[in-house]
């Protein structure tokens, strides 16, 4: 199963992250996760929220560079060396991993953000193993 | 529809006026305009030297320095009293340069727009909205005499408050555009961003555009937004040779018929000045026949194009002269190598990722110059190898047109400056 990460270009310039995340303040649009990867020159914001395509609307207008992508929300248990497990399943079917990280949940289990260069190679594998994927209605 | 006459003439006939109207004005600015006179005089030159057409290249040049040197009137064949309107051109260094008109050159002026308009597709019909700056400058009043003399219903909406240049498109019915290619974009923007679509929630299918290049991709561009059936052509004239009207599109699209019952082309090798042949792209420099308040003779426009002279599928027999490539002020030595804004644009508006909107920076960098551009990304992705990948295929893009390498800078849309007149594209810092 899916979720909906909103990208955003920003550039690097002092107070360019305040902006996209004061609009979605005031848009009550809820962070359930971010990533932040930058250059010298700029950056790109992934972000899981509760409401992506809002959320996406509501940056464009205000003058952002968006994108919606497909990427899939793994629980995997909250112990180590799980997400060690994750990664072999994927690399031994031959699923290259164009980026990943965390997304904090309470509880017994934690999960993470993956987008695979197959995308749906990668979620045929991983719910033939019995991985349980989290949608952002139910995080 | 073909406005006037004059606009099918044979060749022989153009000749016939042309020469006539030449040998007039000489004598009268010989006579009337003391730097004329010792401008011929210094090389020993008579107005009786004048015999034929091929004589206009021995005349000296007039450049727009002439004209501040002798600023305001000193370059007018008239008593001021003559005089009926005056227009200046934004100087942006010192002093403005400084046109007037008789009665009878606000006659010629309106005819010759009327001209223009009538081939980019105007009629009586029309809702013309002139969205160009009213005031000093002559477009914004030039286009407005020209539309109004064919019968067209004027709207002098002038520049600014976009929102409501949008309303009243939409509650007019404005079906005719006169804006820069630049501001015609920014006004789509605006329409979008109030929810509504030029394309189907506005009627404006006639665009006049100038004052500013017109691109084919710019023009690519304006259809994108305001709808493929818009029919768009350039204009194009100075304020020092008359304001617009020297010069417009005919539907053909194969450039630009020049009035040449009112002015007389050449194009010459700006290093030299020395007269190129038919077909050669050059500096553009224009003869005024038949003004009679400010009759500049050989003046250099500094625009680069070049002049084909076979009569037209319109019907037209005026030479036509291509959409300029640049102006040779505007053309920017970077390395050595000459490089126009229009070609950076040409290459910016060929990635669908890209906006049309974007800046030149030249900068020095040690004994180098250093050229960035900087363009607004308006599709984003969600990899940054996407973003690599981008930007390097615009330096080659770049690099094959203009043998540089430039740096790319991305911005989010709406970041760069908006301009409501000319664009202003260049920023050289490298003397600052
Ligand atoms: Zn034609």
């Amino acid at each position: 199963m899916f979720s909906k990460q909103l990208s955003v270009f920003i550039e690097n310039r002092k107070g360019r992250l305040g902006e996209v995340l004061g609009v979605l303040k005031e848009n009550d649009i809820n962070i359930l996760s971010l990533s932040l990867a930058d250059t010298t020159e700029y950056g790109l914001l992934r972000i899981i929220t509760d409401n992506p395509e809002t959320a996406k609307k509501k940056l464009s207008d205000s003058g952002f560079s968006t994108m919606l992508t497909d990427v899939l929300i793994i629980k995997i248990p909250h112990e180590s060396g799980s997400l060690q497990t994750l990664l072999t399943l994927l690399t031994e079917n031959g699923i290259n991993i164009e980026y990943m990280y965390g997304l904090s949940v309470n509880g017994e289990k934690a999960s993470v953000v993956l987008k695979a260069e197959d995308a749906l190679k990668a979620e045929r594998i991983l719910t033939e193993n019995g991985v349980e994927f989290l949608s952002t209605d139910n995080i | 529809m073909i406005w006037s006459k004059e606009e099918t003439l044979s060749r022989r006939e153009i000749e016939e006026i042309q020469l006539s109207r030449l040998k007039e004005t000489v004598n009268r600015v010989y006579e009337k305009v003391l730097p004329y006179k010792k401008k011929m005089d210094e090389i020993g030159l008579k107005p009786d030297d004048i015999k034929s057409l091929k004589d206009l290249s021995k005349l000296p040049f007039i450049t727009k320095q002439d004209m501040r040197d002798t600023y305001p009137f000193g370059l007018f064949a008239v008593d001021k009293k003559e005089l009926v309107r005056i227009h200046a051109s934004s100087g942006t260094t010192g002093k403005p340069t400084v046109v007037g008109y008789t009665k009878n050159d606000l006659k010629t002026w309106t005819e010759c727009v009327s001209r223009i308009a009538c081939m980019g597709g105007a009629s009586k019909e029309d809702i013309a909205q002139i969205c160009f700056g009213y005031g000093m400058f002559t477009g914004a009043l030039g286009l407005h005499y020209g539309l109004e003399n064919i019968g067209a219903t004027i709207v002098p909406s002038s520049t600014g408050n976009s929102e409501k240049q949008i309303m009243y498109m939409q509650d007019f019915g404005t079906s005719l555009l006169v804006a820069t290619p630049s501001y015609a974009l920014r006004l789509a923007e605006v329409a979008n961003s109030m929810g509504i679509d030029p394309k189907k929630d506005l009627s404006v299918k006639i665009g006049l555009v100038g004052s500013e290049l017109l691109t084919d991709a710019m023009r690519a561009e304006m259809h994108k937004v305001w709808g493929d059936d818009m029919k768009i052509t350039s204009n194009y004239g100075m304020s020092e040779l008359m304001g617009p009207g020297v010069s417009g599109e005919c539907l053909e699209h194969c450039g630009m018929h020049i009035n040449e019952d009112y002015f007389i082309p050449e194009i010459i090798n700006p290093a030299t000045g020395e007269v190129l042949p038919e077909g050669e792209k050059g500096e553009l420099v224009v003869t005024c026949i038949k003004k009679e308040g400010l009759p500049l003779i050989r003046y250099r426009t500094k625009d680069i194009t070049r002049l084909f002279y076979e009569p037209c599928k319109c019907g037209r027999t005026f030479c036509r002269m291509e959409n300029p490539s640049g102006r040779s002020d505007d053309m920017l030595k970077v390395r050595g190598v000459n490089v126009f804004p229009s070609q950076i644009e040409e290459v910016i508006l060929s990635f669908a990722e890209l906006g049309p909107h974007y800046e030149i920076i030249v900068e020095r960098e040690g004994y180098s110059d250093k050229l960035s551009v900087r363009v607004e990304l308006v599709k984003s992705t969600d990899s940054f190898s996407d973003l690599e990948k981008l930007t390097a295929n615009i330096r080659y893009k770049i690099k094959t047109v203009l043998g540089l390498d430039v740096k790319i800078i991305l911005e989010s849309p709406n970041t760069l400056k908006r301009f409501e007149g000319k664009a202003k594209r260049i920023i050289d810092l490298r003397n600052k």
